[in-house]
């Protein structure tokens, strides 16, 4: 018996990593959800722009790197280069809107048109990425690898078990704590903030009261940019870059958004969690958790994991089908059917 | 009628584009994209059922279509008897108790008074009958992975003629697209969007997953074919006299011959389907699936059960994608899950219907030959291009080589730019619906 | 005789289908309430909007202080110093008290805190409620939060499309009394009523409509006396 030890490698393998990754989704999640309650569609690129947005950090990094701009060797290039990334996406995302959604906003038209034109910008956007940056996988880290790591750990405690946090794991923590932080605060204090909220819960009296839809439009856009680009870096950093990836955080992103209750954002944040952690819960092999928390001839000789991780996607889709039969406006009860 | 003509010219100029290729190009390229555009057809009228009939986005073809593929292993493969006998029972027993244990879910979600102990129970039913269930499977599926994993290491399937996997694959489609539609439907329009994601990347997951099922990433190869192949075409002495005739070389005019005989089998199918499909769309229950997806309000308003016409229309064209899908791998001879991706198999349809012209079964048609056709070409045409502008580069310069190795991408983004002009300059696509 | 302060003026149109008003006048003159009445359906709200340029008007005119405001959009018509709340749909639900008053003065730069104060010390409940959803207001409440913000702009003329709906006698009658308040004020009110017996009686003119055309307009008392008018209009 030997519950610390238990404890640590919970941490290790499934606490952390689930925290990291549930950033990660929380920040695209929170895209989704503002698209989807200010312009209202489900906007299907987002993964693909997340991906064109991580791959102009990505250049940029490069960039800096060649010219000797660093994060002297303690935090990675890549976090200078977002604020390039996110003018970047600011400018192409604008652009979209103006040369394809607007148009649609204009005419009224369905929201299924709407989502189908995103399908479009979805399609263009990869097509760029694989144009630009090509399809094979890319790291981009460079600093310092570990804020402590297995070693430190071992030598600080003397514990058997190991721990480590890895600089991108605790960056992207802070980071998506941070980016939440500014957000809640832009949407609760201020003016602009606040009118973007009030379209969102009821367009045609945010006309009365003088608001402008396009200025709450763009301002979404330039949001999204943001959200998009640091989403991206902090997984890529994470995780590595490969375009396909990024496609594929669709699921789990709209997941955590409808988990969360559609247009909700704290919805959205508490979705990614959710997803994040039910994902690393199922497809963990508690083995060994368990072999510490048993007498030593207890000890489970099965991996005791409950899913292989090529099935993360099942998690994902079983936590959405519980959510859309039991309570389909989601857990904060967001724009509901 | 003046638009009939034109639609026929439509038509006319397509065939006239691949008899183009056939003189310029190849016999054989022209069949090939011949083939893959009836196939997609089918695809695209499946999806145009759904999408221009009812309304009903549904972003998971690519699953649909494999589940269709997974059809033409089980039904045409020969068995395996030694896999059957290492671990065919434990298998079936652990998926029927896995099954039995969602069933007891079910069962005690209804009987029991809703409460902490009901979520409970239900928890514990769920982790208890998973446990059991694997305790059977596990070792069964190991068994039957390690019986010749080079070339077997699965189950096999029925050893039956592939052609009844066609309409198999439908019926394997059909569940799936149920199961996905009970759940969706009746909830915000873009949930059933959703929801079909994910169930195609569960699919796909569980087709390059389970090694025992149709042999994962591995492939399986060497599937019996409706047409006969190449290879035992060469020695017939009629072919060898109608090569001689045509001056061409005994092997081309086998696969022509060969590929033919696919294109023939696939344009019956075609027809039967659009017959069916125009019957439907001009009957009372066209008009009245029209009706919902004009005006849902005033349809459930009339007192019609709009949700469970969404499903039946769901299901049905979900099937006609699983029939293509067993089509595809009966033409290719090959279930290859490794290549099922979403880009190719659920939106390039998509651009296809639009393109098309949504609501129209005719124009779903011809959407899927014009855009198979550039898919096919846009590649060749983008390294031309490529090669064009690169010209003047030095021959061994990063630039050059990154340029021509990006042109393959092309295609994406010409898909792309085809949805989105379609979209804002000619919502109704290239034949409109009537 | 001079212009009412704000008039619609023979206003033909409708959703972009057939026609809902015909030929149709509701105006409001400096520092007096004016009522519009009449059946379900007869075209009211959409007057309001037509007024406050939601529709586009095949014919007629609307003027504000004698200038022609035909073209200008809802948006323009709130810097112009209109205020309307709508009949459905006039709170911010997700937001609280205090921010739908302060979404109703988006428009302003300047200090909004004595506006707020004013709004608060009309409906002292809100000032209760201020931190609360507005969504989770009761009827009456929300209709109070909807005068509230389309007061914040600090607006010339003010049109309500029937502020008393769903709310108590009571209610009904305080909520009365404050719009008397808010025209002593100096704000000429444009309101579509239900109640069209109270409200003729706060009435200095009323309009009362039926298929999107005028039947009858004189002064509110008038209208009340009028045999026909109370028959037909008033249930006796
Ligand atoms: N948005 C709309 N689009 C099309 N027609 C509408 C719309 N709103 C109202 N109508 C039609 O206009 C007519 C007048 O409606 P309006 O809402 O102006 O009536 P009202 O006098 O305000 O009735 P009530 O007392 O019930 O509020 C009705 O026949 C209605 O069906
Ligand atoms: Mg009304």
């Amino acid at each position: 018996m030997d519950p610390v030890s238990a404890l640590v490698t919970l941490t290790n393998f499934v606490l952390i990593p689930g925290f990291a990754y549930g950033s990660q989704l929380a920040l695209g999640a929170l895209g989704i959800t503002l698209i989807y309650s200010i312009l209202r569609f489900s906007h299907f690129a987002h993964g693909d722009v997340m991906a064109f947005g991580t791959m102009v950090v990505i250049f940029t990094t490069w960039g800096f790197q060649a010219i000797g701009i660093t994060g002297g060797g303690v935090i990675p290039t890549a976090l200078l280069a977002i604020p390039v990334g996110i003018a970047v996406m600011i400018v192409y995302l604008l652009v979209a809107d103006r040369l394809v959604y607007r148009f649609f906003r204009q005419v009224k038209a369905k929201p299924l048109t709407f989502v189908m034109a995103s399908l479009g910008v979805m399609f263009v956007t990869n097509g760029l990425t694989r144009l630009f940056i090509g399809t094979s996988e890319r790291r981009f880290e460079d600093g310092e690898r570990f804020i402590f790591s297995v070693r430190d750990f071992r030598e600080w405690t003397g514990l058997a078990e190991g721990l480590a946090l890895r600089s991108s794991q605790a960056i992207t923590i802070v980071t998506a704590l941070l980016v939440m932080a500014a957000l809640f605060w832009f949407l609760t204090r201020t003016k602009s903030g606040k009118s973007m909220r009030a379209y969102s819960d009821n367009e045609d009296l945010a006309l009365l009261s003088g608001i402008n839809p396009e200025r709450v439009v763009t301002m979404t856009w330039m949001i999204v940019a943001g959200l998009v680009v640091i989403a991206g870096t902090l997984y890529g950093l994470d995780k590595g870059f490969r375009p396909i990836n990024y496609f594929q955080l669709l699921l789990p992103m709209f997941a955590a958004a409808i988990v969360g209750g559609l247009g909700s954002p704290i919805g959205a944040i508490v979705g990614g969690f959710v997803v994040a952690f039910s994902e690393m819960g199922i497809t963990y092999a508690w083995r060994r958790f368990f072999t510490h928390l048993m007498p030593e001839d207890m000890a489970p000789d099965s991996m005791l994991q409950l899913l292989p991780v090529d099935y993360k996607f099942a998690v994902t889709f079983a936590i959405l089908v519980i959510v859309l039969i039991f309570r389909p406006t989601g857990i904060f009860r967001g724009k509901s059917i | 009628m003046s638009v009939n003509w034109r639609n026929i010219g439509l038509f006319a100029a397509m065939g006239l584009v691949l008899v183009m290729v056939a003189a310029f190009q190849s016999w054989q390229l022209a069949l090939t994209i011949l083939n893959m555009s009836l196939i997609s057809a089918i695809m695209a009228l499946g999806v145009n059922m759904q999408w221009g009939y009812a309304g009903l986005f549904n972003v998971g073809i690519m699953g649909f279509t494999a589940v269709g593929g997974l059809a033409a292993v089980l039904i045409a493969m020969p068995p395996v008897n030694e896999a059957w006998a290492a671990g065919g029972l434990g298998a079936i027993l652990g998926l029927m108790l896995g099954v039995a244990t969602i069933l007891a879910a079910v069962v005690v979600y209804k009987r029991m008074t809703p409460g902490r102990l009901r979520g409970m129970v239900i928890f514990a039913v769920i982790v208890v009958g998973w446990l059991v269930a694997r305790f059977f499977f596990a070792p069964a599926t190991q068994a039957i992975q390690a019986v010749n994993p080079a070339s077997e290491g699965y189950l096999g399937g029925l050893g039956l003629p592939v052609i009844l996997a066609w309409p198999v694959g439908a019926v394997f489609a059909a569940g799936a697209a149920w199961l996905v539609g009970k759940v969706s439907l009746g909830l915000r329009s873009d949930y059933l969007a959703i929801a079909t994601l994910g169930i195609s990347e569960i699919i796909i997951a569980i087709l390059k997953h389970e090694r025992w099922l149709a042999r994962g990433v591995n492939n399986v190869t060497g599937i019996p074919r409706p047409v006969t192949r190449p290879v035992d075409l060469q020695p017939q002495p009629w072919v060898q006299d109608l090569a001689g005739r045509l001056g061409w070389s005994v092997s081309e005019t086998a696969s022509i011959l060969s590929a033919l005989g696919y294109s023939v089998l696939f344009v019956i199918v075609l027809a039967i389907l659009i017959w069916l499909a125009e019957k439907a769309l001009n009957s009372p229950w066209g008009r009245m699936m029209r009706a919902i997806r004009d005006n849902e309000t005033a349809a459930r308003a009339m007192g019609k059960d709009v949700t469970r016409r969404h499903l039946n229309i769901f299901v049905l064209g979900s099937a006609v994608c699983g029939l293509a899908g067993a089509m595809m791998v009966s033409l290719d001879g090959q279930l290859t899950p490794g290549s099922y991706e979403p880009l190719r198999f659920t939106f390039l349809i998509w651009v296809m219907v639009i393109v098309g012209g949504s609501g129209n079964n005719w124009g779903a048609v011809l959407g899927a030959f014009v855009i198979w056709f550039l898919w096919v070409q846009v590649e060749p045409a983008g390294r031309w291009l490529m090669e064009m502008v690169t010209s003047g580069m030095e021959p061994g310069s990063d630039l050059r080589r990154h340029l021509l190795d990006s042109a393959s991408h092309m295609r994406l983004l010409t898909m792309g730019v085809a949805l989105l002009l379609v979209l804002r300059f000619s919502p109704r696509g290239l034949i409109p619906e009537k | 005789m001079a212009d009412p302060y704000l008039i619609g003026d023979a206003m033909t149109g409708g959703y972009g289908g057939a026609d809902i008003l015909h030929d149709c006048t509701i105006s409001v003159e400096r520092g007096e309430i004016a009522v519009i009445v009449g059946p379900n359906g007869a075209g009211k709200s959409t007057a309001m909007k037509a007024v406050f340029g939601m529709l586009q008007l095949r014919k007629g005119m609307v003027r504000l202080d004698g200038t022609d405001i035909t073209g200008l959009s809802p948006q323009a018509r709130v810097r112009a110093g209109m205020g309307f709340v709508p009949q459905t749909g006039n709170i911010f639900p997700g937001m609280t008290v205090e921010e739908n008053l302060e979404m109703g003065a988006f428009i302003r730069d300047d200090d909004i805190s004595d506006t707020r104060e004013q709004v608060f010390d009309l409906f002292p409940i809100l000032r209760d409620k201020r931190a609360q959803a507005a969504g989770e207001l009761s009827g009456g409440q929300r209709q109070q939060v909807a005068v509230g913000r389309a007061l914040m702009t600090k607006p010339k003329v003010l049109m309500l499309d029937e502020p008393t709906a769903g709310v108590s006698p009571i209610v009904m009658d305080e909520l009365f009394d404050r719009i008397i308040e808010v025209a002593r004020t100096g704000i000429p009110i444009l309101m579509v009523e239900q109640n069209a017996r109270q409200a003729l009686e706060i009435a200095d003119k009323g309009f009362v409509m039926v298929q999107g055309r005028n039947r009858y307009t004189d002064t509110g008392k008038a209208l009340l006396a009028d045999p026909e008018v109370r028959k037909s209009f008033l249930g006796g």
